[in-house]
Order: structure tokens, then sequence, then C-alpha cells
């Protein structure tokens, strides 16, 4: 019984670490500009990342797996956001901004590239 | 179709998908960035076709230092490729009558993991059956490239010695030592400051493990090296070149790249002075396993040295080749 619950828990995290994932990477394929293309990408990284490492430590039981899981949950917890970090301040050194908003709302449809050439 | 032929199929069409970006991209960048991605996807093949050691190498090598590298030689070049004026239609004829001579040839290939192929009947069984007794150590990667295969290995090293000294020669690193060393202050970039200090010791001490955990799981002196010389290179990258040559010296790091293969090749040596044949190591300890316990990690420890000591210095070279960003361009 408890290996049926052990299997059902791990299985809900795989699954909606995967899910996350692949919202993730919808938002980098749809988002109109970089800066949010990077919010996107940003999902896949903590919330996809670690629930699929959730999942298999629940797996894994209390084994040394589980302690090498937690250490690269560790090492992806401090090394992601630094990344998303360093690319964000790169782009806004280079000079790129955030789209602005028109009146509806609506993002411009010219995308990311020439969003940095707007006043 | 079993999952792992899906698996499998699935990781050879993103292969086969990247490698075509690559080709059809003139965005530099992008391509270094894809060529990074292609090891990654390769390293998820040999993983799945359990080759453990041989992915470990590839992520840490194709994956990590080697964009590296590329991204440096980038800062040196152009960031777009030039447009080919000429016509391509000899080049293509050529490459498709290559890959067709290749295919032809696998056809008289035993198909993969056929029990029937000559490679698990002439050595791999007997080094499957004999490591346990002769080496004594879980791992038979480890057993079968540091102690049967051992001059392979050395000759693999000798290979990496002989391509740092290349890149040395060609890029000048001899004559060119930092005059005048001087410390960025770096007020900015304080987040990635701040990580990387807590980061560096963490994959040291991972490169350490892994190195001196050969024996037990995949790892080895390639992939610690490799690692080792990353921790390095993030200080560089994030520090400034100049107080990563404060840390470790362009000269001390040259010195190491001799000393890991004059340990590899020394370690033969003593061998042949304890009267046995060169690189066996059964006569370094008490008992023959015991000596090849110690020939192992002697082996490995100069396999290690002698990577991570290039990789830096190739690291060095190429940055060196940079004037360095000061503080107000950022």
């Amino acid at each position: 019984m408890s290996a049926l619950l052990i299997d059902a828990a791990s299985w809900a995290l795989l699954v909606l670490g995967s899910i996350f994932v692949l919202i993730g990477a919808l938002g980098l394929v749809r988002m109109p500009d970089f800066y949010t293309r990077m919010h996107a990408a940003g999902i896949t990284d903590t919330l996809g990342a670690d629930l699929i490492l959730l999942g298999l430590m629940v797996q894994a039981g209390f084994s040394l797996v589980t302690v090498k899981l937690v250490l690269i949950g560790a090492f992806l917890f401090f090394t992601s956001p630094t990344s998303t970090h360093a690319i964000a301040n790169a782009a806004y050194t280079a000079g790129l901004r955030a789209s602005p908003m028109d009146e509806e709302g609506d993002a411009p449809d010219e995308g990311g590239d020439s969003a940095g050439e707007r006043p | 179709m079993t999952i792992a032929n899906v698996i499998d199929i699935a990781l050879l069409v993103f292969l086969g998908l990247t490698a075509f970006a690559i080709l059809k991209l003139r965005a530099l960048f992008a391509v270094v960035m894809l060529s990074s991605v292609f090891s990654l996807v390769s390293a998820c093949l040999l993983v799945h076709l359990d080759a453990v050691d041989v992915a470990f190498t590839e992520a840490a090598v194709g994956a990590g230092i080697s964009t590296v590298l590329m991204l440096a030689t980038l800062a040196l070049t152009a960031r777009r490729e030039k447009a080919s004026t000429r016509t391509q239609a000899l080049p293509l004829i050529v490459v498709f009558l290559t890959g067709l001579a290749l295919v032809y040839g696998t056809l008289d290939m035993p198909r993969f993991g056929d029990p029937a192929a000559p490679i698990h009947h002439h050595v791999a069984p007997k080094y499957i059956h004999d490591t346990e007794t002769e080496i004594g150590i879980p791992n038979i990667v480890t057993a079968v490239l540091a102690s049967y295969r051992g001059f392979d290995t050395l000759g693999e090293v000798t290979v990496i010695f002989t391509a740092g000294i290349g890149v040395l020669l060609l890029l000048g690193a001899f004559i060119r030592e930092p005059d005048g060393l001087k410390i960025q202050t770096m007020h900015h970039h304080l987040v990635l400051r701040v990580v990387t200090k807590v980061l560096i010791g963490p994959i040291l001490l991972f490169a350490l493990y892994v190195q001196a955990h050969g024996d037990y799981g995949p790892g080895g002196g390639f992939q610690a090296g490799v690692i080792f010389a990353a921790a390095f290179i993030i200080y560089a990258l994030v520090f400034g070149l100049e107080n990563a040559r404060l840390a470790l010296p362009g000269h001390a790091v040259r010195v190491l790249v001799a000393c890991g293969v004059l340990l590899y090749g020394g370690v033969g040596i003593v061998s042949i002075l304890f009267g046995e044949n060169y690189l066996n190591y059964s006569v370094l300890g008490s008992t023959p396993v015991h000596g090849q316990h110690w020939g192992i990690l002697l082996v490995e420890f100069g396999v290690g040295l002698t990577v991570s000591a290039v990789m830096v210095s190739t690291f060095y070279a190429f940055a060196g080749q940079n004037p360095p960003i000061s503080d107000e361009d950022w």
C-alpha cells in the first residue's frame, strides 16, 4: 500500500513538474519580447526542475541518491536565478528595454529584437 | 517499439535538428550555444546507452568548458559568419558520398547490442571476469581505462598535453606575462560575485570527489580535471583574469601541465624499476591488488592534473588576448 502511495506521489510530482517545463517552453516560444520570455524560462528552472527533483527524491527514499538529488536542487537553487539575473543584466546593459504596451494593453507585434531602438 | 527506442529516436532527432541549425545559422553566438546543446543531448544519449563515464566527460568537456573556450574565441573574432560566395554543390556531393560510404560500412557491423558481436567475445569477458580479482575495484570502466589499457590512456593524456602546448605556442602565452598585476575592484555584479564565492568551494570539492571516486562510480581524472578547471575559469570570468592569475599564476599552470604527464609516465618507470612491465602496477603495493589501487590512484591524479592545467592555461591564453574590461564600461 505504501509503495503504491509513494509511486502515486512521485508520479504526481513528476507529471506536475513536466507540465511546468512544458509551460515554460511554450512561453519561451510565444512570449513577445526578451524579458517576458525570460520570465517563462524561469518557470522551467525553478518550479519544473524542483518538482521533478522532488518526485525523484520520493522515488529514491532515504538513501545516498536522495542526498545527491538534494545537492543538485541546492545547486539549481543558487545557479538558475543567478544566470537569469546575469542574462537580464547583460541585456539591460546592452540597451535592450522592455517593449511598452499600447493603449489596449497589447504588446507591439514587432517582437523583442526591435524593442531596443524605441525611445 | 519499446520506450527505450522512442527515447533514443527522439534524442537522435534532436541531435540532427541541432546539427542542421548549427549549419544554417550565421550568428556565431547562437552557433556556440547550439553546439553546447548538441553536447548535452549527446550526453543524454550516452547515459541512455549506459555509457555513464563517457556521458560525464561529454557533459563536462563538450557542454561546459568548450563552450566557454568558444565564447572566448568569439570575443576575439566577429560575431557573424561571412556569407560564402562559392558554390556549395561540390562539398555537398562529397559529404553525401562520404555519408553513403559510412552507412554502407556500418551494414557489415554487428547489430547494436548483438550478443554475438566480436567485441563481446575477445577481451571484454576477461575484463568483466577478472577485474574483481585482479584490480579489486567496482568500476570496470576505470579498471580498463587506467590499468588494462593504461598505455592508451597515457597516449590520450599526451594528446591533451600536446594540444595544450600547441595552443600556448600559437597564442604566444609564453611571451605575454601580465606586467603590473592590478586588482580590479568590480563594484558591479554583486550577485554574481557572491554566488561565485559560494559556489567555487563546492565545485572544487565536487572535482576532488569525482577524482577520488572514479574507482567506485562514474568519474576519474578527465572529468575531475575539467570540473577543477571550471572553478578557476568561473573565478576568472567574474573577478577578472588578473585576479585569477594572482590566485593561480600562468607559469605555475604551465609547470602543472607537464607534471601530470610526468606523474603518469613516472608510475610506469617505477614499475619497471621494481622489475615489472611498464605501467604494470601490481608491484607498487604490498599485494598485487593493493598495488593496482595505488597505480590507478596516481595515474588518475596525473590525468586530472594535466587536463585541468591545460584547460586553465588555454583559457588564460584566450582571455589574455582581450583587453581587460574596466569597471566604467559596465
